[in-house]
């Protein structure tokens, strides 16, 4: 087996008196399709903003690409090859779509002003987001706000994208083109965690399934196993 | 010739048309009011950089501006500096404030922070009023220099003011069009994006209010040899907080160009406005003119045009 891109030991975080992430251990291999699943609160965000950095965890490590990430800023991170999107996008609202994948590539994908242009083109273009180039996020639809989130992550050259519920409040036609996209940059080599309540997408996207619930992992397998699992079952549906 | 090339020339002409202003020896008035103006110019390319670019609202002008005056006047008194001294320690002593506030951004922001530098001012306003060897609450008398180098000390001070505005809106062109202008404009729409994007957040907010600070103490730095009497109701007058805000606010804050107009078109109006009606009148119509703005062109008169251009 190869050795673990992402690997999060015993990951401990509070909230005052709330632990919203207990002993959260995880290893996601390089080149995985990775799901996190777990019911509302179960503590998905905080694990994943843990990981990206913008919440420093109280206790447990975070090893990214041999790296020990655990103490650096999000920004440092970003330049090691972590990217994310966030669940509530979040674009640069003075800046037009082009603009807006320019930041990512002059700070984190290297790519000091030359050709940065044309590398912003090349994504939007991958992500079919090209006719919008111009505008600014205000006048983009939803599903174009989340293929935003996607790409501006994708202009950091991420080796792992975090996508945190990139397809809440989507059509089923509109997951299954925001599935397509992700499924053509795991190919090209980029490691991936779904986050998601659409179980549909999760299920035949993930390779291998975490499930969390009230802060605490209680499965991990393939998703024909997750489903079968009665512990799963308990936590979405109760008793 | 480069982009940068011309800029500076452009900005050596107008320094030289100052320089040319001042020799024509006008009626002094015309000197003494373009002082005013020119140093409200700075104080708003000032400003903006860290109002404008990165997005934190800074009420503490007065703090900074008379930190380079007081600076000066601590200079002048036990070492009799010369001119360009007091300019470049004004400036670094309120850099320094600058990146004490600069830290304040970690923990607050939007309108906290603008409430804590408020409170900055007041703070040093007290300070000041206890301090003895520059004044104290009484104020103090500063002789100017004998001989200037041309004309009347107003005069000389007029282009010293030319040429610190020209340095200061160079700079501030420089990092709007340079990849700290970008980043800093990332954070200002979205701080956690940035971030996550790969934007050392911290980094350049602290160097967007080490920059600002410098800038607005360069401006007061003079201010001493201009009044000759300095005290600290003057020195930290609210009108620096509120023209601060108010100028790049009506020229548009996301360009180098907006203060510059904002200072321009404001501060004549309210020089004209002192003499033609009352200097007390000055303060309502900033405060009138601003409304006004925020309520019928929020991103200034650059963003007014932008907007009736598109159409």
């Amino acid at each position: 087996m190869a050795d673990p891109l992402l690997e999060v030991d015993g990951l401990v975080k509070r909230f005052g008196g709330f632990t919203a992430l207990n002993r959260v251990t995880l290893h996601v291999k390089a080149g995985e399709r990775f799901g996190l699943i777990g019911p509302n609160g179960s503590g998905k965000t905080t694990l994943i903003n843990c990981v990206a950095g913008s919440l420093r965890a109280d206790e447990g490590r975070i090893v990214f690409d041999g790296v020990d990430v655990t103490a650096l800023p999000p920004h440092r991170r970003t330049r090691l090859g972590i990217a994310r999107s966030f669940q509530i996008p979040k674009p640069f609202t003075s800046m037009s779509v082009l603009d807006n994948l320019g930041i990512p590539l002059e700070y984190a994908g290297h790519a000091r002003s030359e050709g940065g242009g044309a590398e912003a083109r090349a994504i939007l273009k991958e992500i079919g987001l090209e006719a919008k180039a111009h505008l600014r996020p205000a006048g983009l639809t939803q599903i174009e706000m989340r293929k935003l989130e996607l790409a501006r992550a994708m202009a950091a050259r991420p080796k792992l994208l975090i996508s945190d519920e990139a397809m809440a409040g989507l059509s089923s036609a509109e997951v299954d083109d925001i599935l397509a996209i992700l499924f053509r940059l795991n190919a090209q080599g980029i490691t991936i965690i779904m986050i998601e309540h659409i179980m549909r997408a999760v299920m035949r996207f993930s390779q291998r399934v975490v499930v969390l619930d009230a802060g605490e992992r209680i499965a991990e397998g393939t998703p024909d196993e997750i489903v079968r699992n009665p512990a799963v079952e308990k936590a979405y549906l109760g008793e | 010739m480069t982009r940068m090339g011309w800029s500076v020339l452009v900005g050596v002409a107008v320094i030289a048309g100052g320089i040319g202003l001042a020799g024509l020896r006008v009626n002094p008035y015309v000197y003494f009011a373009g002082y005013v103006i020119l140093q409200y110019v700075v104080i708003a390319t000032a400003w903006n950089i860290l109002g404008g670019y990165a997005g934190y609202v800074n009420f503490g002008t007065p703090a900074f501006f008379a930190l380079g005056a007081y600076t000066a006047v601590f200079l002048i008194r036990s070492v009799k500096a010369p001119l360009p001294v007091l300019i470049v320690a004004g400036g670094l002593v309120a850099a320094l404030l600058g990146l004490g506030i600069g830290y304040l951004t970690l923990r607050l922001r939007g309108t906290f922070f603008s409430i804590a530098t408020l409170a900055l001012s007041v703070v040093l306003q007290t300070m000041i009023i206890n301090w003895e060897y520059v004044g104290g609450s009484r104020g103090i008398s500063v002789l100017r220099p004998s001989g200037p180098p041309f004309g009347s000390y107003v005069t000389f001070l007029f282009t010293v003011m030319v040429a610190l505005a020209v340095v200061a809106v160079l700079v501030a062109r420089f990092i709007e069009r340079s990849w700290i202008g970008r980043g800093l404009a990332a954070l200002r729409d979205n701080e956690e994006a940035a971030e996550c994007m790969g934007v050392p957040t911290l980094r350049l907010k602290l160097f967007a209010t080490t920059v600002s600070g410098f800038f607005l103490g360069v401006a007061g730095a003079p201010f001493p040899y201009y009044v000759t009497f300095v005290e600290p109701n003057s020195a930290f007058a609210l009108d620096y907080a509120v023209n601060a805000l108010a100028m790049p606010m009506i020229g548009g804050t996301t360009s180098w160009v907006g203060p510059v107009i904002g200072a321009v078109l404001l501060g004549t109006a309210s020089q004209v406005a002192t003499v033609t009606i009352s200097s007390e009148l000055n303060l309502l119509i900033v405060g009138v003119v601003l409304v006004a703005f925020v309520v019928l062109a929020p991103e200034g008169l650059l963003g007014l045009t932008r907007r009736l251009r598109g159409r």
